[in-house]
């Protein structure tokens, strides 16, 4: 896309010796200009604490604050009262787990997640049904790495309390079907939570087209500052939420023995926020309105088909998920015949290309992959179809470096196979 | 006619520069310890053994120990793994074969580098050190057989 990467000062380095070609988006995506000068401006111009003080600087930082709350609200399609500032996606899950998990889920309850959930999606679910004696269910991915939705029905019932669920996979880069989900979860009474936390810098989200009651997303991975996360809950259901973390600011009149709670969404927001990063993150959130969305997700679509095409073209290459660029974001995971994650990241990193190589945090997805860990590369607005080339000359090098010696015979490879 | 040593020379040379073309991170040894990694296996009964995880990557290696008159007799490695941790492990267990308990357990994080001969960032640390976390595991306290 034009004129977007000069907005980038990051982009101008160089990582050993090479122009930075960053492909790892999906961890964190790079600040533009808009963002870091909104944090700067922030804390030289109107640095003060919010809700509280009555002076200019006071109030100044609580219009921006709020304002950041609106903007945000706008961009998926809520009202600003639905909107909780976290810390990022994985403290919105856990309050999520905790205010609303806690109160509802009985013994023997289910919870409902699927195999391509994050840690963060999958781990605070875990404790919950430790705490309450609710039992587990994980929705099984078919080969392509999509939900069973055939399978789905099975899964749900009137014992299904919450369907936590991942909108878009930070590892196979598939667009999961959340507006057919919810339907089916709510006949069954259940809550929908939806981990967004992949899906809001890359495809237009509205929550009420998605109809789930609770969707979690992180500022950092959408070109925002780190450390600001969103809670977007349905008006009524954060109403009836108590809070989980107490303190000042979230309270209305507090006594020696006893305190209430100021309405919601504050009542979430005990203590001082990171108000540079949200005000910030507000900014962002204008930056990307002004793109707008739609241009946003076709370029990287153009980007993504690029990268399916030129990873495809890689021999030896197995790639993990959806084969082609519908339903699909620009996150592609492989495997690469022989050579380590860890080795063709550090390969890679050598040319000035960074990716992604582990288990992206998402362990048992590895496992029903049959693989320990893939490399993945993630794109984001400011790729370009030649950094995309130079990563797919960058694995062919490593391939050859690689080459299996004439020393060696076939059997011997495969002991590392097991 | 073509000479058979004149086809084994240039065989050789053109090996020769496509080796001098690789990255300095993977030098030829390394390689072939990853490819052709010695001491490779398990043992049916060993006097010690351990296994660790790499958690950010979920590489394992395992290592057992043949212990006689506090030495060891013989070792043996298996696992999976990136080239830096195989080969490390590898290179560690051509270090122990024959040595006392005691030498064994002097050895360093430091000596592992020295073997590798290859700058190791942060990042890839952990991969350089697994076989010696499950050495130290294995032998560190000294087995009582």
């Amino acid at each position: 896309m034009q004129n977007i990467r000069p907005q980038f000062p990051i982009l101008k380095r160089k990582i050993n010796g090479k122009p930075l070609v960053y492909l790892d988006n999906a961890a964190t995506t790079q600040k533009p200009k808009v963002t870091i000068d909104a944090l700067t401006k922030y804390y030289t111009t109107n640095n003060a604490n919010v809700h509280r003080g009555i002076h200019t600087l006071s109030e100044e930082a609580t219009t921006q604050y709020e304002h950041s709350r609106k903007t945000i609200s706008q961009f998926i399609g809520a009202i600003p009262k639905e909107i909780v500032f976290t810390r990022g996606t994985t403290e919105s899950i856990n309050l999520v787990a905790r205010a609303l998990g806690d109160a509802v889920v009985k013994p023997r309850d289910e919870i409902l997640v699927t195999q391509m959930e994050h840690h963060s999606n999958l781990v605070p679910w875990q404790q919950l049904c430790r705490r309450t004696g609710a039992i587990l269910k994980v929705l099984p991915i078919t080969d392509e790495g999509r939900w069973d939705m055939e399978q789905l029905g099975r899964f749900l019932s009137s014992k299904t309390k919450i369907v936590a669920v991942s909108h878009c996979s930070n590892v196979l880069g598939s667009i999961n079907p959340i507006t057919a989900t919810t339907r089916a979860a709510h006949s069954h009474g259940a809550v929908v939570v939806v981990d967004g936390a992949q899906a809001v810098a890359h495809i237009p989200v509205n929550v009420r087209v998605l109809d789930c009651d609770f969707y979690a997303f992180s500022s950092h991975k959408m070109y925002g500052p780190t450390g600001v996360g969103v809670l977007y809950g349905k008006q009524e259901l954060l109403e009836r939420m108590e809070p989980v973390q107490y303190g000042g600011d979230m309270v209305n009149a507090v006594e020696w023995f006893s305190a209430t709670w100021n309405d919601s969404p504050w009542k979430f927001e005990a203590g001082t926020q990171d108000i540079g990063g949200i005000i910030a993150f507000g900014k962002t959130v204008e930056w990307i309105q002004k793109i707008g969305m739609d241009t946003i997700e076709s370029a990287e679509r153009t980007l993504t088909l690029h990268l399916l095409e030129r990873l495809n073209s890689i021999s030896g290459l197995t790639l993990q998920g959806p084969n082609s660029t519908i339903n699909r974001i620009g996150v592609a995971s492989w495997s690469l015949e022989n050579i380590h994650p860890h080795d063709i990241a550090t390969i890679l990193n050598d040319r000035g290309i960074a990716i992604r190589s582990g288990h992206h945090c998402a362990m048992p997805l590895m496992t029903r992959l049959g693989v320990s860990a893939t490399s993945r590369a993630s794109l984001a607005v400011y790729n370009t179809k030649k950094e995309i080339d130079e990563l797919a000359h960058a694995l062919d090098h490593a391939l050859k470096i690689f080459k299996p010696r004439v020393t060696v015979d076939v059997p011997k490879r495969n002991l590392w196979q097991h | 006619m073509i000479d058979g040593r004149l086809v084994a020379y240039l065989a050789y040379l053109a090996y020769f520069t496509y080796l001098a073309m690789n990255d300095d991170l993977y030098k030829e040894e390394i390689l072939e310890h990853y490819w052709d990694p010695h001491n490779h296996g398990v043992l049916e009964h060993p006097d010690a053994t351990a296994e660790e995880l790499n958690v950010l990557c979920g590489d394992t290696i395992r290592m057992d120990f043949a212990i006689a008159n506090g030495k060891i007799m013989d070792v043996r490695f298996q696992g999976e793994g990136c080239a830096i941790s195989k080969a490390a492990a590898s290179m560690l267990t051509d270090v122990l074969k024959g040595k006392d308990l005691q030498q064994a357990q002097a050895i360093t994080q430091k000596d592992i580098f020295n073997l590798l001969k290859i700058p190791i960032s942060p990042a890839r640390t952990k991969c350089a050190l697994l076989g010696f976390e499950v050495m130290k595991k294995a032998l560190c306290p000294p087995p009582t057989k």
